[in-house]
């Protein structure tokens, strides 16, 4: 079930209205009702991976709070009699009995995960060679269902598992209460993944009926609404036309594509966040941003700090310090410095852990080759930013621009196509075909047919074009506000008749121009099929 | 203390680190930056920094890094 379908918005209006009418005590309950409801209408059979996950998690962490309470008993009991050594040697043991429980929780979810999820393009990839080999054997297609929002739910709950192995905070007791941190339905199509330590107290507390929450909520909607269905789902079309038709739509028509392909990304996933962010909200919880005003980086590190954040960090805390800070990176690190020097050696940690995190951030946003060429060019762009920067500080020191206007305007101008160019690869899905496309860039001079009828060759009219302008230049105003702070708050000190001017306005807005109409669906939020 | 200032120096001479007590809030180191620090602490000192260690309240001053590992030292 989409965000943007009727459906939907009927079951949210009934859960706003029952969510505080009940007795407080109940309003998580009535939370995790919900999202199971949410979830079985995007799929029964689901509801088996999601509790799988779920079960699983909660034993184990069971388990390892057990061992660490018998760990803390153990020292507590035998303080006196126990040296420094028979001290740690006692942890070490019990922490490599911990560590067993956390791999094998680790692999039992992200093996759904990757059996899921990457068992057809394995399976494709090894056709491939037996082509080559010229067997007529071949592995099948397996009819393989991806469950709503598995990459992220699990990316979730792994994170509260390690977390709870590095005890960070305590185990959840209560197996319903970890359920709904699992499955909390608004947060459950695209994220944001959160921390059970960011959400458990806003998840479980009583939350009574606060207007504010209400209205800076709903409004947050009607804003993901507007980027989704006003913005998203229009600019799609085009970027759909050109990238489906790639002997067709060449030179000009690439660069345009990514252009498209930057707004259209931005306001669909934006807004998807938007309005779990806002629903969320409406019922008094506090969900973790995701972006923030990437498209204003100046740089690619920055940009990824600023872009799905909340991934960001998951593959940061979980994944890039425990390889580049292992004993294992440490040592081999040493030995580099020995035999290469110190300049090479301290950066053998840093490349290797990051080379994984890029490669597993590709695969996770897909099983195909084109999510792991766009991982690895990140790495690449990333890596090599970092090699220059002494080069472009001594550049900014040399000609004085580091802090011009105009020189961090080329910054953020560079970071953007540059970004641009690295996404197109979701939309061919074809590594190949994306490649030849960006040579097309430099062969093919055809920039005078895009104003001789080719803008209207991308399956928009005129009036969708200016619809388009006019909400570009309304979220360029809306980040540009967003820097002095919350724009709700802003609007919110504004005279009665201009808020409410605004709100029907953007509300009217999503009824005429929106893509949406009696018994139509929108689209399927980009990010809900990763 | 002076060890782990002249190891901080090295990454960004223009910060003056007996001050300072935001690197991370303030986003002046980053991750590359965290595990070249921890690198060169664990040689230095001879000790193992935990990746639960890495938060940025252990991270965002020199201060705070001699405290944590002061600690490190004690408990190993």
């Amino acid at each position: 079930m989409l965000f943007t379908s009727y459906r939907f918005i009927f079951l949210l209006i009934i859960l706003f209205i029952t969510y505080y009418l009940i007795p407080k005590k109940y309003q998580w309950i009535l939370l995790l009702i919900v999202s199971y409801l949410f979830y079985s209408l995007a799929g029964i059979k689901s509801l088996v991976y999601i509790m799988a996950t779920t079960v699983s998690t909660y034993i184990i962490s069971w388990k390892l709070n057990v061992l660490q309470t018998r760990q803390t008993d153990y020292l507590k009991q035998h303080k006196q009699e126990l040296s420094r050594e028979e001290r740690k040697s006692y942890k070490a043991m019990m922490k490599g009995k911990q560590r067993k429980w956390l791999v094998l929780c680790l692999l039992f979810n992200f093996g759904i995960l990757a059996v899921l999820k990457y068992t057809n393009f394995t399976f494709d990839n090894i056709n491939s060679v037996l082509d080559l080999l010229n067997t007529d054997r071949k592995l099948p297609v397996l009819g393989l269902v991806l469950p709503l929002g598995i990459s992220f739910y699990t990316f979730q709950t792994m994170g509260y598992i390690i977390d709870v192995y590095r005890e960070k905070y305590s185990y959840e007791k209560n197996i319903f209460r970890l359920a709904l941190f699992v499955s909390f339905f608004p947060q459950l199509v695209q994220g944001p993944i959160s921390r059970f330590d960011d959400l458990k107290e806003t998840l479980f507390e009583k939350h009574p009926y606060i207007a504010e929450n209400i209205s800076f909520g709903l409004q947050r909607i009607l804003w993901g609404f507007f980027k989704k269905l006003v913005v998203a789902d229009r600019m799609l079309i085009a970027v759909n036309t050109i990238v489906r038709n790639p002997d067709e739509f060449q030179g000009i028509y690439v660069v345009l594509g990514i252009f498209f392909y930057a707004i259209t990304l931005y306001a669909d996933f934006t807004g998807g966040i938007d309005i779990a962010i806002g629903i969320a909200q409406v019922l008094g919880i506090r969900l973790k941003e995701n972006f923030e005003r990437p498209y204003f980086s100046k740089s690619t590190t920055e940009y990824w700090r600023r872009w799905h954040i909340t991934l960001g960090t998951w593959f940061k805390d979980y994944m890039f310090y425990p390889i580049s800070v292992s004993k294992s990176m440490l040592n081999l690190s040493k030995k580099c410095r020995a035999k290469f020097g110190d300049e090479v050696g301290k950066r053998i940690p840093v490349y290797i852990a990051s080379i994984v995190v890029w490669f597993t951030t590709g695969i996770w946003h897909g099983a195909a080759w084109n999510f792991i060429v766009w991982g690895l060019l990140n790495c690449l762009v990333i890596l090599v930013s970092q090699e220059l920067t002494p080069l472009y500080t001594k550049f900014h020191e040399r000609f004085h621009v580091g802090h011009t206007f105009w020189y961090r305007l080329f910054q953020v101008g560079r970071t953007f196509w540059l970004m641009g160019l690295i996404r197109i690869l979701d939309c061919y899905r074809d590594v190949g075909t994306t490649f030849r496309m960006y040579g097309t860039i430099i062969t093919k001079m055809n920039i005078g047919e895009l104003f001789n009828g080719g803008f209207m060759k991308l399956g928009l009219m005129l009036s969708d074009y200016m619809v388009l302008m006019v909400s570009v230049i309304l979220l360029l105003i809306v980040s540009l506000l967003q820097r002095k702070g919350s724009v709700r708050r802003q609007l919110a000190r504004k005279p009665l008749m201009i808020r409410y001017a605004t709100y029907f306005i953007i509300f009217l807005a999503i009824l005429i121009f929106g893509a949406y109409g009696v018994g139509y669906d929108s689209g399927q939020f980009i990010y809900s099929q990763f | 203390m002076e060890q782990i200032i002249k190891i901080l120096s090295e990454l960004h001479p223009d910060v003056d680190f007996e001050t300072c007590d935001t690197l991370i809030d303030d986003k002046i180191i980053d991750s590359f930056d965290i595990v070249t620090i921890i690198s060169e602490l664990c040689d230095e000192f001879d000790i193992t920094i935990p990746v639960e260690e890495i938060i940025p309240k252990n991270f965002n001053s020199a201060k705070a890094l001699h405290a944590m590992v002061e600690r490190l030292i004690e408990e190993e």
